[in-house]
């Protein structure tokens, strides 16, 4: 039940109890319930809204760094990571198989910021071998939405 | 001279007197009206508002751009047939030969109109349900049939009575027709509702046509196909297709499953006419059918919390509204308005702007109830319920 209601609420966070029990056929309350347990337990993390910035002229300056790391006795990666992620500027953090460990995606204001933090905050950081920076140049997809030229419903108004 | 008075007896027509006798459908005024109100959310469409799952969409562009622009076999591209023989064969465990007993069709509707031509001797009878798809009785007619009607009511969940059936049997009845999951009422008749069907079936001879397009879209109930019946195969018209659940309408690809008898004769009559269903559709339909049940099942559970928000949305309106279990339509009853069907849908339309199909498109019993498409967005679904609720309340008060 509960991935019932998360299916429902990861594609639109706004959908009401009230309206998820319609859809699930189960009593509100019980989602109401469901949902406070998630949030507490952290299954949900934060409601969130995919902007389109680009839209609003927002200067952001987003960049894909590879980060390659000597992992550590006992902590393996973890404590790099950490060291990474706690900065508020990375915003997304994972640790993947290939040729490099960690892929961190950063955003600041300028270039120039977002190059500084690299050199000057992730580079430096001890057990980090090299970093790859990748600036982000357009934006076609984001998080299953396509930004721009969505497929809009051709259909006749009435067929029979 | 006696020649001439015979020649001027004769009533002038331009056209023919079997499709002179065929009404055109009811609600054309309805369409014209529609086309010139801006801001109409419509429930009235009878196709998905997903476009076809990419996959498949590449599989044919690929396929365009490897030349495959050509006619196919008049059955139907090999490689499709086995395809779906496979499919009947993982669903259903039914064994259909891929050459000989299946046939590849520009959608059901061509299907349909295969089977009644290839079966029916003029004066032949088909027993049909009450309200049912708008093309059944027009397509039994043009193939100088008579369609025998037999009325369902939202009493018995619109399922069709195998007691009034067979109180319908004459010399003349060649074959029952059934859709299921049903179009416009989204019923669904699971397998002990049918069985006494195929035994009335066995009991006359006569052939079953079940039309099955929307077999995949049903919710919380396991689909029956007619043919899986004891000794329904041998008398069973399988139509099927692929529109609804892969979302693949524009596609126009459907296939009949039957006796390698009728099968035969269908093909006859589309190899003169139709001679094959397009190449690229069929290409489209071959992925369909190897990779697509992912995203069928997708589309699915997002019309099943569809179908759940209307249902619940109109019968709290007060347009009770038994729950389909299948298709992706709801048929809510409007007599608590006092407004016919046609009245109701027309007004709707201008007033709210919102567009359902009157019930009576669909036979006299479907008359006081409308059909609401739940194959939009959410969001237009509830927009569309509460513009309903606001018609409805104006209406009730005076």
């Amino acid at each position: 039940m509960i991935k019932d209601i998360l299916k429902i609420l990861e594609n639109d966070a706004r959908t009401t109890a009230k309206q998820i029990s319609t859809m699930t056929g189960t009593p509100s309350a019980e989602v109401a319930r469901l949902i406070k347990q998630a949030e507490n337990d952290r299954t949900i993390l934060k409601y969130k809204t995919i902007v389109n910035w680009e839209k609003v002229r927002d200067e952001q300056v987003w960049a894909l760094i590879e980060v390659k790391v000597t992992p550590q006795r006992d902590v393996g990666f973890d404590s790099i990571a950490e060291r990474i992620y706690r900065f508020p500027q990375a915003r997304t953090v994972y640790l993947v198989s290939g040729t490099y460990d960690l892929l961190v995606l950063l955003v600041g204001k300028t270039m120039h910021e977002v190059a500084d933090f690299v050199s000057q905050k992730l580079a430096p950081i001890e057990g980090v071998q090299g970093t790859v920076t990748h600036f982000m140049l357009k934006r076609y997809k984001e998080d299953g939405e396509i930004l721009e030229g969505k497929e809009e419903v051709k259909r006749q108004p009435v067929i029979l | 001279m006696s020649t001439k008075s015979n020649v001027q007896r004769r009533k002038y027509s331009l056209t023919s007197q079997r499709v002179n006798q065929i009404s055109p459908s009811g609600i054309r005024r309805f369409f014209d009206l529609l086309s010139s109100i801006e801001g109409v959310i419509s429930l009235g469409v009878g196709e998905p508002d997903f476009a076809t799952p990419w996959h498949i969409r590449e599989a044919a562009i690929y396929s365009l751009e490897k030349g495959y622009t050509m006619y196919t076999s008049n059955l139907g591209m090999p490689e499709l047939r086995q395809e779906l023989s496979r499919y009947l064969q993982d669903n259903y465990n039914l064994e259909y030969n891929p050459d000989g007993e299946l046939l590849i069709t520009v959608g059901v509707s061509e299907g349909l109109d295969l089977t009644m031509r290839a079966i029916l001797n003029p004066g032949d009878e088909v027993i049909m349900p009450d309200p049912c798809y708008v093309s059944y009785s027009p397509c039994v007619v043009l193939a100088g049939g008579t369609p025998i009607m037999v009325p369902t009511n939202e009493e018995n969940d619109f399922e069709i009575s195998p007691a009034d059936i067979e109180a319908r049997v004459t010399s003349k009845t060649k074959a029952i027709l059934i859709g299921n999951p049903a179009n416009p009422t989204g019923a669904v008749m699971l397998r002990d509702k049918l069985l006494p069907i195929a035994e009335i079936a066995r009991r006359h001879k006569l052939l079953v046509i079940s039309d099955e397009i929307y077999a995949k879209l049903v919710y919380g109930v396991e689909h029956a196909c007619f043919a899986t019946l004891p000794e329904m195969k041998e008398s069973t018209i399988l139509l099927g297709g692929f529109s609804k659940a892969y979302a693949m309408t524009g596609w126009r690809i459907g296939y009949a499953a039957a006796p390698t008898e009728v099968i035969a004769s269908m093909t006859k009559i589309h190899q003169y006419t139709m001679m094959c269903a397009s190449i690229m559709g069929q290409v489209a339909a071959i992925e369909a059918l190897k990779s697509g049940d992912t995203s069928a099942a997708e589309m699915v559970e997002e019309y099943n919390r569809r179908r759940l928000v209307i249902v619940q949305g109109l019968n709290d309106i007060g347009l009770s509204c038994f729950e389909p279990r299948g298709a992706f339509y709801a048929f809510p009853s409007i007599k608590s308005t006092a407004m016919t069907s046609e009245e109701f849908a027309e007004r709707l339309l201008i007033e709210e702007k919102v567009a359902v199909v009157p019930g009576s498109a669909f036979g006299q019993w479907g008359e006081g109830y409308v059909r609401c498409c739940y194959a939009t967005s959410l969001a237009d679904i509830e927009e569309a319920l509460s513009r309903i609720n606001r018609f409805v309340d104006k209406h009730q008060a005076t």
